[in-house]
């Protein structure tokens, strides 16, 4: 290994945090486009994002074999805690992934974070926190890529979370988006309960945090088992997995670009990243990737119906985001790492694209509810055809990359479904692939009728002359096009699916990521199935939201099954009342002892003071009294002596 | 005498005669002055004790304690008292707290004096004695100078709370005094349990047990362990705590949560632990699970709280319920942890007590009801406040992580089914913590700013700055590098250890 590149893998999360650090000290309110502090804001921000593309790819050139550097960050008794590199294709790749969505936002965010045509006058974006905090994430999620310990990998999970909290409640326009901030952190949080003990079992178990000793370790089931599921919470926490998905919808409240950087692209899919760092761990725990199949299935069914009858487009993209995400998780549960990784690539790249093309939708028309847009097609069609591509490739439509990846994850489910493959049981390939075969359907008519509902038939807020938006957001989307449509093709590529490799993995057999076989058909037919009948729906009254045709169905989807409710009923009222009932507890019952002892004392001194106050026959008898008892008292012990 | 010695001496004699010096002195800003230029001189004392010997170079046994620095003077020959004062790597981090944050609430009395009280130099010169009642518990090597030095900080906390405090002050002072009284009656009967079986006051000779019996051991444990849950202070022994801390003025509220409480931790690592190795065996798990009480209830007080500066001083309770988890597994790691908790805390905490006096001076109400949308008119208060909230919440990377977690990876580490029980609970209630304190940034900093917060300037003072400033730049040093307060500590936590069942 070279210090050239141990020092490059330094600067890839250090260059935002840098940028992130000062950007905080700019003072926080900046009044209009022009003032300095906001441009210093843009520069920083920029800068930092850029210097963090530019050591991703310097290293995506340089790195071919793993890489491991680690000093000693802190001793605590006996267990160490390194600041450690551990890098890999698998984290140069999603690195590259990530700074190039964060680029892309940053420059995003310069056209987005203006006045626009529909803000009122007091409008005040505080641009220079929000860049800071966009560097913050960033450099936290470098940082969990990067890290070869633990406890590293921890505080850059924990820190995106705390930078997602403060992005999303951001606008302050929103009056439900501190509400939604709040519950994206908390709900993570619960998630990193379980997450923190499984990595204090590890780091105890092998007496060390680093990655490299963890993997090497010699587990028995039991602790190996305890502890992948304990890491799974957090890994559900954190991508949104069933049953810690509800806050991913909400957050929605934040700003677009933060939603295309934060909650589809990267945060969401650092759980799915820490299960294939950690793959060599969890391919010898089954019953844990068992849990994580079951989970997947569930997630991806779930997230894509809730998607069908959303009428906000944000919320359709992030019901999406939670559904596909299920797609990656469930490649892992079959012991398919790449395949998810590769989903993983594919999905950053068509997800920004499309929330950054939602969000240029919504710059334009003002509103983000799809039933007030339609006909956009005419005066927006740069963001029409990136939103195609963005939209195809979602649902899978060759050649596009979604495509590739899916397949990838559908083919890893069925080889373990069918014919045994992989360290999983059998059902839980069955689970995945119907699960994710019913997806494909599900996701290709949400994606037809998202189209049609916002870009197609005629414009239902007749007022507004919709246009492509100015260039610093045109070329952001324009750009993310790209990858979005041609990135499954690198699968024919041996050099990018080298570098796909999980560790573990030194059988040095070529990484399979595409599978050209005739049971491709499957997924196309029953992609072309999901979109025939939305556009069929649609076709029979092109002012109707063919969510109509769901029924009764249709409130159900569009609360997603009323899991919200559950969590409220189950855990926000009951940990509310116990609040309460232990405040009360601890006011009147520990405090009121407390200051019932002290009221008694005081009450027996005032009996006791009575009780000498005494005229004064009975105070001369009272002493006569005391002395005789002395002297009794004498006495007898004298006698006794 | 040597230049360490030297400096053992200045750390609690500068305080002590600049006491003097800021109430002799005439006009009471000239005293404040006197008073801040000797807390800074204090400061800068501690700064240098770093330096010597960290190592163990002598022959035989290693010995339990082994001060960087000491001074051994005999003081009443006659009742067989010595002054001997030591400094070593468990010590040290707090004793440069202690100065730091001493000299912080000195420099902010210099700009503002608490309304309604007497005159800022008496407060001054009261911080002052408090700082040398604290510096000296932290440097006792003497058991019964241990308890003199504890006792000295009683009475000057009593007449700050009363002199200078909010409206219910002469009831929550009177209710501190009391109650931590009868802390210091056990702490004393303690100390007289041991010092008369063992025949010796000498820290150094007690920690190991000192040939004392099982049982004393047990009775000597239980003793000292309850004199300092009071003070740490340990649920269900926390309730003078909510109130003295509500009714403090703002220093003495961060003097209080930042350093006062460490007495009691400090205490039980050093005396309760030390000297009665065979009582904290036998003791931990109950220590273990009323430190895991601590958490949840905390947690869960700080809930359903209302007004804001009770919602922090409860926030300590659940802090310092880590901070006794770390000690009560008796690892190395959980010692480590609780040491850096410690100093987190302090940090932290005296950053959230100036910040909630800064925003309790300028709206006139601390009711969470009443406040709301700070980020709005004050930015940069709020946004120091979002800043400690996230600290306080244990977020990796910032100073509250390494305490927390690690008494959770400790609890862990001592392994069976109570103890990882016990780290289970304690790690929810690190979720707990969250739910709170962004529940409290909801309250206050979003949404639409309220009538007490609509008429807030954005600008700071820069005192406010000045006082800040270091505390923000510590929660984060430590954060990113705890190895400025652990790596010298490892050595004295091992040896410590070494002498315990």
């Amino acid at each position: 290994m070279s210090t050239a590149t141990v020092w490059l893998a330094a600067v890839l999360p250090g260059a935002p945090l840098v940028a992130g650090l000062l950007g905080l000290l700019l003072p926080p309110a900046s009044h209009g486009d022009r003032a300095p502090a906001r441009r210093l804001a843009v520069g920083l921000g920029v800068a930092g994002a850029v210097v963090a593309l530019l050591a991703a790819l310097a290293l995506l050139l340089r790195v071919d074999a793993p890489v491991e550097a680690a000093t000693t960050w802190v001793e605590m008794g006996g267990l160490r805690v390194t600041l450690g590199l551990r890098l890999d294709g698998v984290a140069v790749l999603v690195a590259t992934a990530v700074t190039v969505v964060a680029l892309a936002v940053q420059v995003y965010s310069t056209g987005y974070l203006r006045r626009g045509p529909h803000d009122d006058v007091d409008v005040d974006h505080r641009y220079p926190p929000y860049a800071a905090q966009l560097s913050l994430f960033t450099a936290a999620m470098l940082t969990v890529v990067v890290s070869g310990d633990l406890i590293m990998l921890l505080v850059g999970w924990e820190v995106m979370g705390i930078c997602s909290y403060l992005l999303i409640a951001h606008d302050r326009r929103l009056p439900e988006a501190p509400g939604a901030a709040v519950k994206a952190f908390l709900v993570t949080r619960v998630g990193d309960v379980g997450f923190l003990l499984g990595i204090a079992l590890l780091g105890v178990g092998a007496g060390s945090f680093r990655i490299a000793d963890v993997l090497a370790h010699d587990w028995s089931t039991g602790t190996l088992t305890a502890a992948c599921l304990l890491l799974l919470a957090g890994v559900a926490g954190k991508s949104a997995q069933f049953p810690l998905h509800t806050w991913l919808p909400d957050a929605m409240a934040g700003p677009t670009p933060v939603s295309a950087l934060i909650h589809a692209a990267t945060m969401v899919a650092a759980g799915v990243y820490a299960v294939a760092r950690l793959f060599p761990l969890f391919a010898q725990a089954p019953a844990a990737l068992a849990v994580l199949g079951v989970l997947a299935a569930i997630t991806i069914l779930l997230g894509a119906f809730a998607a069908t009858a959303q009428d906000d487009i944000k919320r359709v993209l992030a019901w999406s985001t939670v559904s596909q995400i299920g797609y990656m998780t469930g490649a892992l549960a079959v012991g398919a790492p790449a395949a998810a990784l590769f989903h993983l690539l594919t999905h950053a790249a068509f997800k920004a694209l499309l929330f950054l093309a939602a969000g240029a939708v919504i710059h334009a028309v003002g509103t983000t509810l799809m039933s007030r847009m339609g006909g956009l097609r005419t005066g927006m069609p740069v963001t029409f055809w990136c939103t195609v591509v963005g939209l195809g490739a979602l649902a899978g439509v060759p050649p596009l990359a979604g495509f590739w990846s899916k397949d990838g994850v559908l083919a890893a489910a069925e080889a373990t479904a069918l014919d045994g493959a992989g360290p999983t049981a059998s059902w839980v390939g069955w689970l995945v692939w119907l699960a994710g075969l019913l997806g494909v359907a599900v996701t290709a008519w949400y994606a037809t009728r998202l189209l049609l509902r916002t870009f197609f038939g005629v414009s239902r807020t007749p007022l507004v002359r919709p246009h492509d938006p100015p260039a610093s957001l045109r070329w952001p989307v324009l750009l993310l096009a790209v990858p979005a449509a041609l990135l499954g093709l690198a699968a024919f590529a041996p050099w990018f699916t080298d570098r796909l490799r999980v560790p573990g993995d030194d059988t040095g057999e070529a990484v399979e990521l595409v599978h050209l076989a005739p049971n491709l058909i499957l997924p196309f037919l029953l992609l072309a199935a999901g979109a025939g009948v939305a556009w069929a729906g649609w076709r029979r009254d092109p002012a109707a939201d063919p969510a109509r045709f769901l029924g009764p169905l249709r409130p159900v989807f569009a609360r997603a099954f009323r899991l919200d409710d559950v969590q409220h009923a189950l855990v926000v009222r009951p940990v509310g009342a116990l609040a309460r009932a232990v405040r009360a507890g601890d006011e009147l019952g520990v405090d009121g002892l407390v200051e019932g002892v002290g009221r008694a004392a005081v009450e027996l001194g005032d009996g006791l003071a009575a009780a000498h106050r005494a005229a004064l026959p009975r105070a001369a008898a009272g002493v006569l009294a005391g002395a005789l008892l002395i002297g009794l008292a004498v006495a007898l012990i004298g006698v006794g002596s | 005498m040597t230049f360490g010695q030297v400096l053992l001496v200045a750390v609690v004699a500068v305080p002590a005669v600049g006491a003097v010096a800021t109430a002799a002195v005439p006009g009471d800003r000239a005293g404040r002055l006197v008073g801040t230029a000797a807390a800074a001189l204090t400061l800068l004392a501690t700064l240098p004790l770093v330096g010597g010997e960290h190592g163990w170079f002598g022959y035989g046994p290693r010995p339990a304690v082994q001060p960087w620095h000491q001074l051994d003077l005999t003081w009443v020959p006659g009742l067989d008292l010595r002054f001997h004062l030591g400094v070593d790597g468990i010590s040290w981090p707090l004793v440069v707290l202690t100065a730091l944050l001493t000299l912080l609430c000195c420099g902010y009395t210099l700009w503002r004096v608490p309304a309604g009280g007497g005159s800022g130099r008496a407060l001054v010169a009261l911080l002052l004695v408090v700082e040398v009642g604290i510096l000296g518990t932290f440097l006792a090597l003497d058991l019964v100078l241990f308890f003199l030095f504890f006792e000295v900080v009683l009475l000057p906390m009593y007449a700050i709370i009363a002199g200078w405090g909010g409206d219910d002050r002469r009831r929550a002072a009177r209710k501190f005094a009391l109650y931590t009284l009868f802390g210091s009656v056990l702490l004393l009967v303690g100390v007289y349990l041991v010092v008369a079986a063992a025949g010796t006051a000498d820290l150094v000779a007690l920690t190991g047990g000192a040939g004392l019996s099982r049982d004393t051991q047990l009775a000597a444990f239980t003793l000292l362990a309850l004199a300092f849950a009071v003070k740490s202070p340990l649920w269900p022994l926390h309730s003078w705590l909510p109130d003295a801390h509500t009714q403090a003025p703002t220093v003495g509220s961060v003097i209080l949560a930042g350093v006062l409480l460490k007495m009691g931790t400090y205490g039980l690592i050093r005396v309760a632990v030390g000297v009665a190795p065979e009582g904290a065996r036998w003791a931990s798990p109950v220590l273990g699970a009323l430190a895991v009480a601590a958490i949840g209830i905390g947690g869960l007080v700080c809930l359903a709280q209302s007004e804001l500066k009770r919602l922090i001083a409860y926030s300590s309770v659940g802090h310092m319920g880590f901070v006794l988890l770390g000690v009560a597994t008796l690892t190395a790691t959980g010692l480590q942890a609780a040491l850096i908790g410690n100093i987190a805390h302090g940090v932290i905490t005296g950053l959230l007590f100036f910040l909630a006096g800064a925003i309790k001076d300028r709206t006139h109400t601390g009711s969470l009801a009443e406040l709301s949308g700070l980020r709005e008119t004050a930015p940069r208060l709020a946004g120091l406040l979002g800043f400690a909230a996230v600290a306080s919440l244990g977020l990796p990377g910032l100073a509250g992580f390494w305490g927390e977690a690690f008494a959770v990876v400790a609890a862990v580490r001592r392994g069976g089914p109570l103890w990882l029980t016990l780290a289970a609970l304690a790690a929810l209630g690190g979720a707990l913590t969250a739910a709170y304190l962004l529940r409290l940034l909801r309250r206050v900093s979003h949404g639409r700013p309220s009538a007490a917060v609509a008429p807030l300037g954005p600008g700071l003072a820069g005192a406010e700055l000045t006082a800040w400033a270091p505390l923000v730049v510590l929660a984060l040093a430590v954060g990113l590098a705890p190895a400025l307060v652990l790596s010298y500590a490892s050595g004295p936590v091992e040896a410590l250890l070494g002498v315990v069942p």
